[in-house]
């Protein structure tokens, strides 16, 4: 594990921590948000916060693909599932939890609906191809890291003239999140952690704009804690310049130009979709991706009657404050006590890429607690 | 779902099929390589698995760090090998 501890080596990390102490302007608060779950989930493990001074401040942003599903739509999809004892219904196991209005994929398992947990959409269709007299509905979700698994497996559905077999098309692209994030009036940002994933499949350029015309700095950023340290060392090194760019620390993963396969197969299936509700974030303008009329017969909102109603979130339940950065996890009203990943009331604490789900397993709520007694 | 899990290329696609075999920490799947066409992928290389599919390719060295932070996960990366365990992604398995 050489390689590994090239990564998380302590001196470098401590080197990088002066570093960052040594770029901040005296007086000066700084605000960065990590767009990815994956990254809120480094930060929490390896205690990242503890290497970066008081003025510098992480939040968590809407990079969690669960997390900003409605509960409208998990109603959607459980109707679906209720339709006709025909229908199986597929999905990732992260959706298996996340509560709707009229209860979880769960519950309406318990109920007798046929409901599957999947790995790949390829296990969906896979379902279909082994029960011709079923059909089969995959509940697509996901941002671009996940689309073009969902567009290559409706090619092959029509390569090979399945017809049992169609997508619940919620699949969000980042960039119109992030753009909500950045006319939101409540939150001032200075900069933002690139989700690493997300631009392996759309690259850097879709971010220039952020830069560009909100004059806000984003670096794509690896998981590993150096790769987070240095991404927010590379964001204050952009501000002390006076420069607003996009940057790839993330390079070894991550080409500038994306990967064109992918976004040649999302285009090829799916378009934009007018506007798409977000949890916590409401409607968002062309923010998601639906069916193009040529897969008509593999898109299951036209193949299904949906009740297609909006549900209000729970009161008790603040994922949307957390989701764009303006709380804490633990500042929730309900986190940690009616809240917990065993009885989740919100998205952020069912998805295990959730802020919250990371901040309550990693125990930070316990550290913020005790913080807060020894300033009392 | 969207950290993606490392794979080493132990077989190749064949016949003109998108399907790879790699092993993730010693198990063997059937990985969907299509949207890596662009590149050429040898026994031995790694690549970057996300829901069945290989998205990226990746150096050792960003594969072994990437298998050590999964583990550092805990459950969730327990619950995603677990679910790619059970997958079973060649379609073409039914041909035969």
């Amino acid at each position: 594990m050489r390689f590994v501890d090239e990564y998380r080596d302590a001196e470098q990390a401590h080197v990088l921590s002066a570093r960052i102490a040594a770029l901040c302007e005296p007086g000066r608060h700084y605000k960065f948000m990590e767009v990815c779950g994956g990254h809120t989930h480094t930060i929490y493990k390896h205690g990242l916060e503890d290497y970066l001074p008081e003025s510098v401040q992480l939040v968590h942003g809407p990079g969690c693909p669960v997390c900003v599903i409605p509960m409208g739509r998990v109603d959607d999809a459980v109707a679906i599932a209720r339709a006709d004892p025909d229908v199986i219904l597929t999905s990732f196991g992260d959706m298996m939890r996340v509560p709707g209005g009229t209860g979880s994929f769960l519950d309406a398992k318990a109920a007798g609906a046929d409901i599957r947990m999947v790995y790949s959409p390829l296990d969906a269709l896979k379902i279909a191809k082994r029960n011709p007299d079923r059909r089969v509905v995959f509940m697509a979700i996901g941002f671009e890291t996940t689309a073009p698994s969902t567009a290559m497996t409706v090619l092959r559905a029509a390569a090979e003239g399945i017809g049992n077999f169609s997508v619940f098309c919620n699949h969000v692209t980042i960039i119109p999140g992030i753009k909500a994030i950045l006319d939101s009036p409540d939150l001032r940002l200075d900069g933002f952690l690139g989700p690493g994933h997300v631009s392996t499949v759309i690259g850097c350029r879709p971010y220039e704009f952020i830069a560009a015309e909100y004059g806000k700095p984003l670096v794509c950023a690896g998981f590993e804690p150096l790769d987070v340290l240095q991404s927010v060392h590379m964001l204050l090194e952009q501000l002390d310049e006076g420069r607003s760019e996009v940057e790839n620390q993330y390079a070894r993963v991550v080409p500038w130009d994306g990967n064109p396969r992918a976004l040649e197969a999302i285009g090829k299936v799916m378009e934009l979709r007018p506007y798409f509700e977000w949890r916590g974030l409401g409607f968002i303008s062309h923010s998601a991706l639906r069916m193009r009329d040529d897969y008509a017969r593999y898109d299951a909102e036209r193949i299904f009657d949906l009740p297609g109603v909006r549900v209000a979130d729970p009161k008790a339940c603040q994922c949307g404050e957390v989701l764009k950065g303006v709380l804490e996890p633990w500042e929730c009203k309900v986190f940690g006590t009616a809240c917990t990943p065993e009885t989740p009331i919100g998205t952020c604490m069912v998805s295990s890429e959730g802020a919250c789900a990371a901040y309550y397993n990693f125990g930070r709520f316990t550290r913020e607690r005790v913080k807060e007694a020894a300033r009392a | 779902m969207c950290l993606g899990i490392p794979g080493e290329i132990v077989e190749l696609p064949r016949d003109g099929s998108d399907v790879a075999k790699v092993e993730v920490v010693g198990v063997r799947r059937a990985v969907n390589v299509g949207l890596l066409d662009e590149e050429r992928l040898h026994l031995g290389d790694w690549v970057l698995v996300h829901v069945g599919f290989a998205m990226s390719k990746i150096d050792e060295a960003e594969a072994a760090a990437t298998l050590e932070l999964l583990r550092g996960l805990g459950e969730a990366y327990d619950d995603e090998l677990d679910a790619l365990s059970r997958s079973d992604l060649d379609l073409d398995l039914d041909k035969n």
